[in-house]
C-alpha cells in the first residue's frame, strides 16, 4: 500500500500522513460499535434488552447519539486541577494507544510501519498510556482519580511482565519481532497457527497473554483503576465531554490493539483458517483479521460480564505468583524444546 | 505445592463454568417489558388516579371526611326550595350546589378510603397512572363544573331566600309576642304555654284560648314550618347528619349567612 501510494502521490509526507489515518478509519467506528455491542451483550447476559429505541433497530445508533451529546457538552476543568496536565492527559493516553496501531498488520499488503522490531515497539509505546493515566489522575486533584491512577500504574507495571514474557515465548519460536513476518509464518491451514505450535506450551502462553492483556487494558475482572463502585470513575472521574470521550475511545482502541496482537501472535493474523481457501485478496485479509479481533473482543466482554472485580491483593497474587512463574516455565520449556529439536 | 496448582486449576475451571452460565443467559429471553410501548395489565382493583363524576355528586363531604391526608376540598351552597337540581343516577335528590370539588392528587396516598363512603358511588379510583406534571399546582384537580357566575347566582338566591325567611320569622315572632302580650291578662287560658297565633295579633286575643285549653305550644301551621324540613333523609343510614334541613335562623340575625361549608363533625 505504501509503495502504491508513493507511486501515486510522489510525496512521502503526504503518504505517511495518509497511512497514519487509515487505522483511525477503523478505530473510531469500532469504538462506536463496540460500546453499543458491549451494552447489548451485557444486557442480554443479564436477561435485559439494552438500548432499544435510538435509531430504530435495537438502538443501533445509541452510541452515535451519545458521542453527539459528549461533543456538545461544556468543557469543564476543575479549578483545583493542574490545568495543563489535565488538558494534556487524554491526548497522551490516546496517542499511546493509537501509536500501537503503527505496527499492527491489518492485511498482507497493509502495515503502518514495516519495522523489524514491531512487537518490541508496541510493548514499549503502549507504556505511554500509563503515563497518561497517571497524569490524568494526578492533575484532577481528586482522591478518587489519584487512587485510580495509582492502581492503574501498579497494575499495568505488574502485568507488563507476564505479557512481555508470553510474547517472548512466541518470539523464541518464530525468531523475529516483525509482526508481518510472524503472520507470514502462520500461512496455511488452521494448525499452522502459533497457538497450536509446541503444543501445549504456546496455548498456555496464549492464555497468559489474554489474561494479562485484560489487566493491561483495565477491563473486568481487572478494572480496579476505574472501579465505579468504589472509586466513582477512577482516573477519569473529573473528565467530561470530549476529553472523557477521548479517554473512552483510547480504552476501546486499547482493547482492539491487544486483541489484534493476540490475533497476530497466536491466531494466524490475517490468514484464512482454511489455508488457500478465501485468502489472497486484501479485503479477505482484512475480513479475517478484523473478524478474529472482534471474536477476541467478544471474549473480553464475555469475561467482563461473567467475573466480579478482583481485590488489589488478589490482583497482585494472580500477576506475580501465578502468571509470572507459569510464563517462566513456558519460556524454559520452549527453550529446551528449541534447543533439543531446532526451530 | 499441590494446593497451589489446585487453586490455579480451580480458578480457570470456575471461570469456564461462569462463562458457560453467562453464555446460556445470552440466549435466554429477556424479561424486560418495554414500558411506554408495552404496558402491564393492571390488577382489577388497582388504585390509581381518582375520578369524580360530578353529575352524581351530592356534596355530602363524606369522602373529604374519610380522607386521611385531607386532599379533598369540597364547598357547597344550599339550593332554595324552588330550585330543582335533579336526581343522581341512583335516584338521590340533589340539594346542594357543589361549588368546589378539588382533589390534590399530589397529596393523595391512593388508600381508596374515600370510595366506599360515597352514597352515590361517584368518586372512583381509575387505572390511570401516568399523570406527571411540570407544575405542582397542575396536580390539583378541579372537578366542580359550576361557573363563577352560576355560583354567584346560587349564593345570591340563597341569601335572598334566607333574608325573606328571616323577615317572615321575625314577623311571626313579633306576632307571637303581641299575641302573648294580649293573652297574658286573659283569665281563660289555664296553661302557661303561649299559643303562637297563626294570624296577626289584633283579633287573636280571645280566639285561641278556648280552642287550646290545656296544651303547650301548638305547632304553628304557617311560615316557621319550612318546606325543606320534613323532607325525608334520602340516604338512609349512611348520611344521617350531613344533609341539613335548612332550619330557619333565629330572627335576631338580620343577614343570615348561608353557611355553605358544613361542619365536619359527623
Amino acid at each position: 500500500m505504501k509503495t502504491f501510494l508513493l507511486e501515486l502521490l510522489k510525496n512521502e509526507v503526504l503518504v505517511y500522513t495518509l497511512m497514519a489515518i487509515v487505522p483511525l478509519l477503523w478505530v473510531i467506528p469500532f469504538a462506536l460499535f463496540a460500546v453499543w455491542w458491549e451494552r447489548k451483550i451485557s444486557a442480554h447476559m443479564q436477561d435485559r434488552l439494552g438500548p432499544m429505541f435510538t435509531g430504530g433497530w435495537h438502538g443501533w445508533s445509541q452510541t452515535i447519539a451519545d458521542i453527539m451529546k459528549l461533543i456538545q457538552k461544556e468543557d469543564i476543568i476543575p479549578t483545583a486541577a493542574d490545568k495543563k496536565l489535565f488538558m494534556l492527559a487524554p491526548y497522551v493516553v490516546f496517542t499511546g494507544s493509537y501509536a500501537a496501531y503503527a505496527a499492527i498488520p491489518f492485511a498482507a499488503s497493509y502495515i503502518g510501519s514495516e519495522i523489524n522490531i514491531g512487537l518490541f515497539y508496541i510493548i514499549s509505546i503502549s507504556s505511554l498510556v500509563v503515563v497518561g493515566l497517571l497524569m490524568a489522575g494526578w492533575a484532577s486533584n481528586n482522591k478518587w482519580s489519584l487512587f485510580g491512577a495509582l492502581r492503574s500504574a501498579a497494575q499495568i507495571v505488574s502485568y507488563e511482565v507476564p505479557v512481555a514474557l508470553s510474547i517472548l515465548a512466541v518470539v523464541m519460536v518464530v525468531g523475529t519481532f516483525d509482526l508481518q513476518e510472524i503472520n507470514h509464518l502462520q500461512t496455511g491451514p488452521i494448525w499452522n497457527w502459533l497457538v497450536f505450535q509446541k503444543f501445549p506450551l504456546l496455548l498456555f502462553a496464549c492464555l497468559i497473554y489474554i489474561i494479562a492483556s485484560l489487566a493491561e487494558v483495565n477491563r473486568t475482572p481487572f478494572d480496579l483503576p476505574e472501579a465505579e463502585s468504589e472509586l466513582v470513575g477512577g482516573y477519569h472521574t473529573e473528565y467530561g465531554g470530549m476529553r472523557f470521550a477521548l479517554l473512552f475511545l483510547s480504552e476501546y482502541a486499547n482493547m482492539f490493539a491487544v486483541s489484534a496482537i493476540a490475533v497476530s501472535l497466536f491466531f494466524g493474523g490475517w490468514n484464512s483458517p482454511f489455508g488457500d481457501f478465501l485468502s489472497g485478496h486484501w479485503a479477505l485479509d482484512l475480513f479475517w483479521f478484523l473478524g478474529k479481533g472482534m471474536t477476541l473482543i467478544f471474549v473480553q466482554m464475555w469475561l467482563r460480564w461473567t467475573l466480579p472485580r478482583l481485590r488489589v491483593d488478589q490482583l497482585m497474587y494472580v500477576g506475580w505468583k501465578v502468571l509470572v512463574p507459569f510464563s517462566f516455565a513456558i519460556i524454559l520449556g520452549i527453550g529446551v524444546w528449541v534447543l533439543a529439536a531446532g526451530q | 505445592m499441590s494446593r497451589y496448582f489446585r487453586n490455579v486449576w480451580d480458578g480457570i475451571f470456575t471461570v469456564l463454568i461462569g462463562m458457560k452460565i453467562t453464555w446460556s443467559h445470552l440466549f435466554t429471553r429477556a424479561v424486560t417489558r418495554q414500558y411506554p410501548i408495552v404496558k402491564a395489565k393492571l390488577p382489577e382493583r388497582a388504585r390509581n388516579r381518582l375520578y369524580v363524576n360530578m353529575d352524581d355528586c351530592i356534596g355530602c363531604d363524606q369522602c373529604a371526611m374519610a380522607c386521611p391526608v385531607d386532599c379533598i376540598t369540597i364547598e357547597t351552597v344550599k339550593s332554595t326550595p324552588d330550585m330543582d337540581l335533579g336526581l343522581t343516577s341512583v335516584g338521590t335528590k340533589k340539594r346542594l350546589y357543589v361549588t368546589r370539588f378539588d382533589i390534590d392528587i399530589a397529596k393523595c396516598c391512593y388508600c381508596g378510603l374515600c370510595v366506599p363512603p360515597c352514597p352515590t358511588e361517584c368518586i372512583t379510583m381509575t387505572d390511570v397512572y401516568e399523570f406527571s406534571e411540570y407544575e405542582r399546582q397542575s396536580l390539583v384537580y378541579k372537578f366542580a363544573i359550576m361557573t363563577p357566575a352560576e355560583i354567584d347566582a346560587a349564593k345570591s338566591r340563597l341569601a335572598a331566600y334566607d333574608k325573606e325567611q328571616a323577615a317572615k320569622k321575625a314577623a311571626a315572632a313579633a306576632a307571637a309576642a303581641a299575641a302573648k302580650a294580649a293573652a297574658a291578662p286573659a283569665p281563660q287560658t289555664p296553661s302557661a304555654g303561649p299559643a303562637p297565633a297563626p294570624t296577626p295579633a289584633a283579633k287573636a286575643a280571645a280566639a285561641p284560648a278556648p280552642q287550646t285549653p290545656s296544651a303547650g305550644p301548638a305547632p304553628a301551621p304557617t311560615p316557621a314550618a319550612n318546606t325543606a324540613a320534613p323532607a325525608a333523609v334520602p340516604q338512609g343510614s349512611t348520611a344521617p347528619a350531613s344533609i341539613p334541613a335548612p332550619a330557619p335562623k333565629p330572627p335576631a340575625t338580620d343577614t343570615p349567612s348561608p353557611g355553605p361549608q358544613q361542619e365536619n363533625k359527623p
